[in-house]
């Protein structure tokens, strides 16, 4: 493949990811900004895959569009009067937002010149060879497994207090 | 076709070709699946599914244009091109034209992970089939924004019952297909149709070669069902209660890339069953003692070919299936997925698990 290629491919994603999260933030509409967010988390899942991490690609468009996009969209569009509302921030901190969005930039840029200073970015512990599912797989299955077991427990409780909050209520019918 | 060359050396050779620095094979590569798509769903999708709807209905179908009604779809399509872009005043502009665009990119993305024979596969990803399943939530977004954007309560209904049909309906679906990627060892569709190759033709493919594989292949060829909204299970656009579902008021190109989409996606989920447990691209006929009928029918050409013709099977199947069963009611939907198709999924990954370690 061509040289100059995966470099333009890469910014046009980069581009996309960044004016679409910015018009998420910036849109007065809220429907615009849910359906906006479709292009960020495709974008962040395209520079994934410029990572190399083809699975955490996918699972980030399974997750993040096919399910909180999915239940985001599904919220704003049952919400009545979406479209009169009027988003509008009462309190705006400017002083204090200025502040922070330049420590954390001074951050990041202390972070880019200290790695190209030492003449390179953190190594990885053990380089990729082959594919990227099995190796996930044996180490979730052996050195993550109590987080592994712990985020199951986790989602389960979440998912019965789901099913128990969004039950019908028969005693709590009949006195109405 | 004694001679099979190795993967991808002809699309290798393709996406490598540039003028200058601008990659014209890149592009001439994403192009295949789109102009497959087109092609298929013009001739084959459109005119097959009025020609067997109307035999199954004991008509002729389309008869006037050209022999048999073939050119019938020819001259749908001039109507549709010349026809007004209509947009209704009340729509949202933006997401109504947007919508079908990323309805269609949706349905072809997963294009990219088909093996199409043994020299050809747009990208051989090693988690090609959980890409394949999960790439179709970008198709669920767009379906939505074509729902809002038309400003109209059967189409915004159509969109959320669509919606709420696709999102249930992809656990068994992923967990019928997690069994054949178990059975295969690997995620990557190219290997997971090696893995079916042999001598013996249609007895390696996971649907004949162990007992359980027919359980998920019942269960995912009922989710891709009601994921692409096919009937018994098309609720969304049930013309009797919602006129059109989301796309109703669509008319003109808009409404043909709807259209487009959909059978799509109907090749879709066939070409990825067919991978799945029917062996991709692999020859059904086996070598009968000195006949090599299985050596004579592989290769590159008879690969597509296969693989083509197992998906188009699978779309007869769906078409089929239109004209015999009732649609179901949303409830009975909702049973259907949660009640009965997901335990079943998850006993045939119980079982598809047992059967790898002990056999």
């Amino acid at each position: 493949m061509n040289q100059l290629t995966i470099p333009i491919i890469f910014y046009i994603f980069a581009a996309i990811t960044v004016l679409s999260a910015a018009f998420v933030v910036f849109s007065k509409n809220v429907i615009y900004s849910a359906f906006s967010l479709l292009f960020t988390f495709f974008g962040v899942a395209a520079l994934y895959v410029f990572l190399s991490a083809d699975f955490i690609a996918v699972t980030q468009v399974v997750v993040y569009v096919g399910g909180i996009l999915v239940l985001l969209l599904f919220g704003v569009m049952f919400t009545n009067t979406i479209m009169q509302t009027e988003l509008k921030a009462d309190v705006l901190h400017i002083v204090p937002g200025v502040l922070l969005t330049l420590v954390l930039i001074g951050g990041l840029l202390l972070a880019f010149y200290n790695a190209s200073a030492a003449g390179q970015w953190m190594p990885g512990m053990m380089q990729l060879q082959g594919s990227v599912v099995e190796r996930i797989g044996f180490e979730t299955m052996s050195r993550y497994m109590l987080p592994f077991e712990m985020v199951s427990i986790v989602l389960l409780v979440a998912l019965l207090g789901a099913a128990f909050l969004a039950r019908y209520d028969k005693a709590h019918k009949k006195e109405h | 076709m004694s001679s099979s060359p190795s993967l991808n050396t002809w699309s290798d050779a393709l996406s490598g070709f540039s003028i200058g620095w601008f990659p014209l094979g890149l592009v001439i590569v994403a192009v295949i699946p789109l102009v497959f798509i087109a092609l298929y769903a013009l001739t084959y999708g459109v005119y097959g599914e009025r020609k067997i709807s109307a035999f199954m209905q004991d008509r002729l179908g389309p008869m006037e244009v050209g022999f048999w009604g073939i050119l019938q779809t020819l001259a749908d399509i001039l109507k549709l091109l010349q026809k007004e872009d209509i947009v209704p005043t009340a729509a949202d502009k933006f997401l109504f034209v947007i919508g079908p665009g990323i309805l269609f990119v949706g349905s072809f993305l997963a294009f990219a992970v088909l093996p199409f024979g043994p020299a050809f596969i747009g990208a051989d990803l090693n988690v090609g089939l959980f890409y394949a399943v999960g790439i179709v939530a970008i198709e669920v977004v767009g379906i939505l924004a074509a729902g809002w954007g038309s400003n109209n309560k059967w189409a915004l209904y159509g969109a959320v019952r669509s919606v709420a049909q696709i999102v249930s309906y992809e656990i068994p679906a992923s967990i019928a297909l997690l069994c054949a990627a178990m059975l295969a060892g690997t995620l990557s569709m190219q290997q997971i149709t090696v893995m079916q190759t042999g001598p013996g033709g249609f007895m390696h493919w996971f649907l004949f070669n162990n007992p359980i594989a027919w359980l998920p292949f019942l269960i995912y060829f009922i989710s891709s069902l009601a994921e692409t909204n096919r009937a018994p299970f098309d609720i969304p656009e049930a013309e009797s209660e919602l006129v059109a579902g989301y796309f109703t008021e669509y008319s003109g190109m808009k409404f043909a890339v709807i259209f487009l989409a959909e059978y799509g996606s109907m090749f879709m989920v066939s070409a990825v069953l067919a991978v799945a447990f029917l062996g991709g691209w692999a020859s059904p006929l086996p070598n009968i003692g000195g006949l090599h009928l299985n050596d004579m029918t592989s290769g590159p050409a008879w690969g597509a070919f296969w693989i083509i013709m197992k998906g188009f099977f699978f779309i007869f199947v769906q078409m089929w299936l239109r004209w015999t069963l009732p649609r179901l009611r949303v409830d009975q939907l909702m049973y259907l997925c949660w009640k009965v198709l997901t335990p079943f999924a998850l006993i045939a990954f119980v079982l598809t698990a047992v059967w790898e370690i002990y056999r």
